[in-house]
């Protein structure tokens, strides 16, 4: 715990002092949601309808420079060879990065949020305070995921392009639940249970699989 | 003797393939409903078994891999030629499923695509391995191996989910034909057809499989003796 917590602290001021993860994702997060408007123009009825979607794939998009750059940070210096020779498990430092990214992607919704309700003219209809589960639950997904597979891809040539490329298909259930879910709640049609049991459900297979094969791809040779 | 084996095996699939055609063409009879273009479940349906066949052999590949790698190093190298192999074929006749399906469909229901639960699983679970072929190409050294085996193991593991989220979502594609309802079911004729096409199809990506294992193992011990090579010099 005391390891995680290291793990994680570090990562927390390497970003407080360069603020490089949050305000890039914040501005191309920024900019799909504009271009998305300027795209479908969305009014009334159909803006409700695709703002979930929106929302979801404009985090999805951002959130691949932040989970390259995780790693690539701990690339430099060879810092990540000394994590592997260190007689610790890996599990900890996986689970330092995803926190670190989590909290990272959350505030980047958090004041996307505000843009978002005034850009769409977006009314939620449903139990708002539901949209207080589904975005945490589904950025874990995200996050969990794309912080092991960041840590796969970087091995190869051409890392930056390959996470998205692995990445995207294995989280489309994710997508679609968080999609579903939040559409559900904005036009208050109540079918958000569902969705969110499967997040939930989702979230908990791939983080428990990622813990455990973690160490299999930080010392594969 | 065992190249003799490989040649007749490869006349008889050969042989099945043509009495499958026959079958399904001019023995088969014309469906009550939707007349010629039913012809297209000879090859849709056998091609998504084999599919999905191969790609369990690609799932248990990439798990032999990871458990023998350290204890067996050659029965991990077999593992993982098994979990190429399985992949690469299984693309393959995962793209004729997707290539078949909307012709069917478009005459059927009226549209090429639906987002059902076959479907999309079906699409989902092509992207996931195409993914996997991808990463073993972008990546170098004897570490590709260990990761593809992981996202191998991913790929799967995220097969049923999507299929059950797909399920609550919407569902199109024709319910079972076989041990479904009462008004499910096939004229025996067509039955006979389809369990030969079923046959051919099978021999034929089993032939096919087991040429790309091969392929496979000739180029891992090619790369085995370059490597030895370049530490005698």
């Amino acid at each position: 715990m005391t390891i995680l917590w290291t793990h994680l602290v570090k990562d927390l001021r390497i970003e407080w002092r360069s603020r490089e993860a949050v305000n890039s994702m914040l501005f191309f997060a920024l900019l799909v949601v504009v271009l998305f408007s300027l795209a479908f123009q969305p009014r009334g009825e159909f803006s409700q309808q695709i703002s979930g979607g929106v929302i979801c794939v404009a985090t999805l998009f951002a959130s691949m420079s932040a989970l390259n750059q995780a790693w690539a940070r701990e690339i430099r210096h060879q810092v990540l060879d000394a994590q592997r020779m260190a007689p610790t498990s890996g599990s900890d430092l996986f689970l330092a990065k995803v926190v670190a990214n989590f909290l990272f992607v959350s505030i980047v919704q958090l004041v996307l949020a505000p843009v978002f309700l005034v850009f769409y003219n977006l009314r939620v209809l449903g139990p708002a305070w539901e949209l207080a589960l589904v975005l945490p639950l589904g950025t874990w997904a995200l996050v969990a995921n794309g912080t092991f597979f960041a840590a796969l891809s970087i091995r190869s040539r051409n890392r930056e392009l390959l996470l998205p490329l692995i990445l995207f298909p294995i989280f489309m259930p994710a997508l679609l639940a968080m999609v579903l879910a939040i559409g559900s709640i904005l036009t208050g049609d109540n079918g958000q249970v569902l969705w969110i049991k499967l997040l939930a459900g989702y979230d908990i297979i791939f983080t428990t699989v990622s813990l455990l094969l973690f160490d299999v791809v930080l010392h594969a040779e | 003797m065992k190249k003799f084996a490989i040649i007749l095996y490869t006349a008889v699939t050969l042989a099945l393939l043509a009495w499958g055609f026959y079958q399904a063409w001019y023995v088969a009879p014309a469906d009550a409903m939707q007349g010629e273009i039913y012809r297209v479940i000879f090859y849709h349906v056998p091609s998504a078994s084999v599919a999905f066949l191969f790609f369990a052999i690609s799932l248990l590949g990439s798990i032999g891999f990871l458990a023998y790698r350290r204890s067996h190093p050659d029965w991990a190298q077999r593992s993982d030629a098994w979990a190429l192999a399985g992949a690469e074929v299984g693309v393959v006749f995962c793209t004729v499923v997707l290539l078949t399906g909307p012709i069917w469909g478009r005459r059927a229901w009226g549209i090429w695509w639906t987002w059902d639960a076959r479907l999309t699983t079906t699409l989902v679970l092509w992207l996931i391995y195409v993914s996997y072929l991808l990463l073993r190409r972008f990546v170098a050294g004897p570490q590709m191996q260990t990761l593809a085996a992981v996202l191998g193991i991913f790929g799967a593991l995220d097969v049923p989910i999507v299929y059950m989220s797909n399920r609550w979502w919407r569902t199109q594609h024709p319910a079972p034909v076989f041990g479904g309802d009462s008004s499910a079911g096939m004229a025996p004729a067509m039955v006979t057809a389809l369990m030969w096409n079923m046959l051919a199809w099978l021999a034929w990506g089993i032939l096919i499989l087991g040429i790309r294992y091969r392929v496979e193992r000739q180029h891992q011990k090619i790369a085995e003796r370059e490597a030895q090579a370049a530490l005698i010099a």
